[in-house]
């Protein structure tokens, strides 16, 4: 089963090689993975998504929270949450029209006379059939964020 | 004359030291050393780590060992820790003086010691140029460390060893890196020393106490329990917990097993010890895991080693775990009561809440009656030292025996891996915590003697004995040379086997007897010889007749060290064993009996 963890930890070298060391040398999978530091500098928020059972999920959660780096740590599976991802696609211009860009809730980000660029955000299975529906448009480029997770009822993920 | 120099010079350095209120980063490392009440640091110098050790000549308070091998400085630090229950450091340059320590580290790690080992690195500036002996040590140790710190400047130094040594010791103990560019140790760049009284980390609180609701449900088990068993590990010695641990045995009466790390947690003579758990646990510990309705695991982990399979674990008992750790609980085994907390803490609570409750022992009658045919069936034979074997040779229990005879059971025993490490296990009884001292998690050959040195430091006046092979020994014997310098007076006791003796038997055992690279084919060295050209006292024994001679003279020269080579039977196995695939009660009780 997929799930999304949500961490805070220190923003300092090293920390991130930490987190990452951890499901290689423990042998999970990461799947996504995005790190940017909060609106409090000295914390970077880090969300991933992997694959596995209960018991494989609560052992990284708690590996995860063992490293000293790690204030806090999060499965947001345990409640209700909202994941998104941004996806950028870079098409030939002739490849799709502007009604169907609209249709699909894309967004132009950038276009000349030969290139367009374009920008979609939702879950990420739903962006995984848009990439499918794409495929006749032969897209030059495909590139996608990995997922961004936020409980949606009132407790947060803060210290 | 020139000793009388070096002394002089080390009085105007301290004289120095006491006039000034800057210091530079080497002088404010071995300052905040002093601070964490470090008396020792073993280690070997090399370019990165200059500074710092001239900032180690210029003071007294923290006295250096030259080790001869940087994995000997962290084997030392660990045995000292081990032994002493304070963390140990070691002190290495850069490249290949980090690398070295890498087996100290891992060793360390899996058996969850406080050791703090500082490298020195290249100067910063050099830092990601593939500079001379530069090795990224921060992320070559990342995987075998509880923390590490890579010095960013001088002035954090202070702060940083505090928070290394806070690391290291709470918790779940482990290793810590400190990596130390050389430019931070300067003398010519110096600052106010200030140590810090005290830290806070946001990120890091280790959990005490348990969960009082957890300690309850935990009595209600007990209390019904009628078939139960005490699996303690090393995580009771780490925490100091073993009169708590003593105390809840007694109170209840119920049977007790250590692990290899737990030995001496509990009373290895008193009766209600089952011995050594595991793969080559006893016969009566291993069928009473199997066979229980209850098991309180305390400070242990369920390792591969103690399960077998673990599918097949016990699969009648309920279990209590107590950990420090929390991610140790329901790793491996699902834990009915799960309660995270420190060992002390946890045990104290539980004794105080059980007492609130009648404790019933008759009910425990046909469990001990049990116990009792399980150990007169096949348990131990404590009394090696009456057999006179057919053949001749000399049985290495009856080494154990005769050595634990002539220390009366009052040595430090470290240990090294292979048939002589379980031989030991089995077969000396500890009757107190940090005095039998191994390489259990890891399993690394090389590290009796070096942590043999760390506890010889630590106690100068007590007999340590290093229980080694032949293999083993050899992996660290440049060591010899240290001993001699600092006058340790070890007893190394070499269960000389002419062979790799545990590969050998897993050959036996499961490769049709097909002994692969496990023999040397009489490439041995002369041990006495050898160990004599190092200046220590060498004695060989290869007749039965002569073994308890020959201990009592090893054991009696107090100021030597004495390397004791006994030749053993090389085809004696240890037993009992675990058979691979199968429940705890699978197990190979000699080399043609076995329980199923
Ligand atoms: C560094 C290291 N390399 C390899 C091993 C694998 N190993 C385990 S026991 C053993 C044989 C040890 O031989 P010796 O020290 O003579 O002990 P014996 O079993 O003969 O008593 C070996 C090679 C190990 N544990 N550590
Ligand atoms: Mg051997």
């Amino acid at each position: 089963m997929k799930r999304v963890i949500a961490l805070l930890m220190e923003n300092q070298p090293g920390a991130l090689s930490r987190v990452v060391g951890l499901f290689s040398q423990r042998g999970y999978n990461i799947e996504t993975l995005i790190v940017a530091p909060t609106n409090d500098p000295t914390l970077s928020r880090l969300t991933m998504t992997t694959i596995g059972d209960e018991k494989v999920v609560q052992q990284i959660t708690k590996q995860l929270d063992k490293l000293i780096d790690v204030v806090t740590v999060c499965d947001l599976g345990e409640s209700e949450f909202v994941e998104r991802e941004l996806m950028l696609v870079k098409l030939n211009k002739s490849s799709i029209a502007i009604d169907e860009i609209e249709k699909l809730q894309g967004k132009v980000v950038f276009e000349d006379n030969n290139i367009i660029n374009l920008q979609f955000v939702g879950e990420p299975d739903k962006l995984d059939k848009l990439v499918d529906n794409l495929k006749t448009k032969e897209p030059l480029e495909i590139v996608r964020s990995g997922s961004l997770g936020i409980s949606s009822n009132s407790k947060t993920l803060t210290i | 004359m020139l000793t009388l120099l070096a002394f002089d010079l080390k009085l105007l350095g301290i004289m120095r030291d006491m006039s000034k209120t800057q210091t530079s980063g080497g002088d404010a490392l071995i300052r905040s050393l002093h601070e964490e009440g470090v008396e020792l640091v073993f280690g070997y110098p090399g370019g990165a780590a200059l500074h710092i050790y001239d900032a180690l000549f210029n003071q007294s308070e923290v006295e250096h060992i030259l080790v001869r091998h940087e994995q000997g400085a962290v084997h030392a630090a660990d045995g000292y820790a081990r032994s002493t229950g304070k963390p140990g450091v070691a002190l290495v340059t850069s490249g290949p003086g980090a690398t070295n320590a890498i087996t100290g580290l891992a060793t360390a790690f899996m058996d969850s010691i406080p050791v703090v080992v500082i490298s020195g690195q290249v100067k910063s500036e050099l830092i990601g140029t593939d500079s001379f002996q530069e090795t990224d040590m921060i992320g070559v140790s990342r995987p075998i460390v509880k923390h590490s710190f890579l010095v960013q400047k001088a002035e954090d130094i202070p702060e940083i060893v505090k928070k290394a040594f806070h690391i290291a010791t709470t918790g779940r103990p482990g290793p810590v890196v400190i990596d130390v560019p050389k430019d931070f140790t300067d003398p010519n760049h110096t600052f106010d020393f200030v140590y810090p009284s005290e830290i806070n980390m946001r990120s890091y609180k280790p959990a005490k106490a348990g969960d009082s609701k957890q300690i309850k449900k935990a009595v209600d088990l007990i209390l019904e329990a009628k078939q139960p068993v005490i699996y303690s590990g090393g995580g009771v010695i780490n925490d100091n917990a073993s009169a708590e641990l003593t105390e809840l045995a007694k109170l209840l009466q119920f049977p007790i097993t250590n692990t290899l790390m737990g030995l001496g947690a509990f009373p290895g003579t008193d009766p209600q010890f089952l011995g050594m758990l595991g793969m080559h646990g006893t016969y009566e510990a291993n069928m009473v895991m199997h066979n229980a309705d209850l098991i309180i695991a305390v400070g242990a982990r369920f390792d591969d080693r103690i399960t077998n399979d673990p599918k097949k674990f016990a699969l009648k008992a309920k279990k209590i775990h107590i950990d420090v750790d929390p991610a140790s609980l329901s790793k491996i085994i699902h834990a009915d009561v799960p309660i995270t907390g420190s060992a002390k803490e946890c045990l104290t609570s539980l004794i105080s809440e059980l007492k609130q409750h009648n404790i019933e022992k008759n009910k425990l009658e046909p469990w001990h009656k049990q116990i009792t045919e399980w150990r007169n069936k096949h348990g131990l034979n404590h009394s090696m030292l009456d057999v006179v074997p057919e053949n001749g040779k000399i049985l290495p229990q009856q080494v154990i025996q005769s050595l634990y005879k002539e220390t009366e059971g009052k040595a430090f025993v470290t240990s090294d891996v292979g048939q002589h490490q379980m031989f030991a296990a089995q077969y000396y009884f500890f009757d107190k915590p940090r005095q039998w001292i191994n390489s259990g998690g890891l399993g690394t050959m090389g590290f009796g003697l070096p942590s043999a040195m760390g506890v010889q430091f630590a106690y100068p006046e007590d007999t340590v004995a290093c229980v080694t092979g032949e293999g083993s020994i050899q992996m660290c014997i440049q060591e010899l040379s240290t001993c001699f310098q600092y006058g340790l007076p070890i007893k190394i006791i070499n269960l000389n086997n002419a062979a790799l003796g545990m590969v050998k038997q897993w050959q036996d055992m499961q490769y049709g007897g097909r002994h692969s690279s496990s023999t040397y084919e009489n490439s041995l060295p002369d041990f006495c010889a050898l160990s004599e050209s190092y200046g220590h006292v060498g004695i060989k024994v290869t007749q039965l007749s002569e073994l308890e001679s020959a201990m009592k003279e090893c054991i009696s020269l107090k100021d030597k060290l004495v390397f004791l080579d006994v030749d053993v039977d090389p085809d004696e196995h240890v037993y009992p064993m675990l058979e691979a695939g199968n429940a705890m009660d699978y197990m190979h009780l000699s080399k043609d009996k076995k329980t199923w």
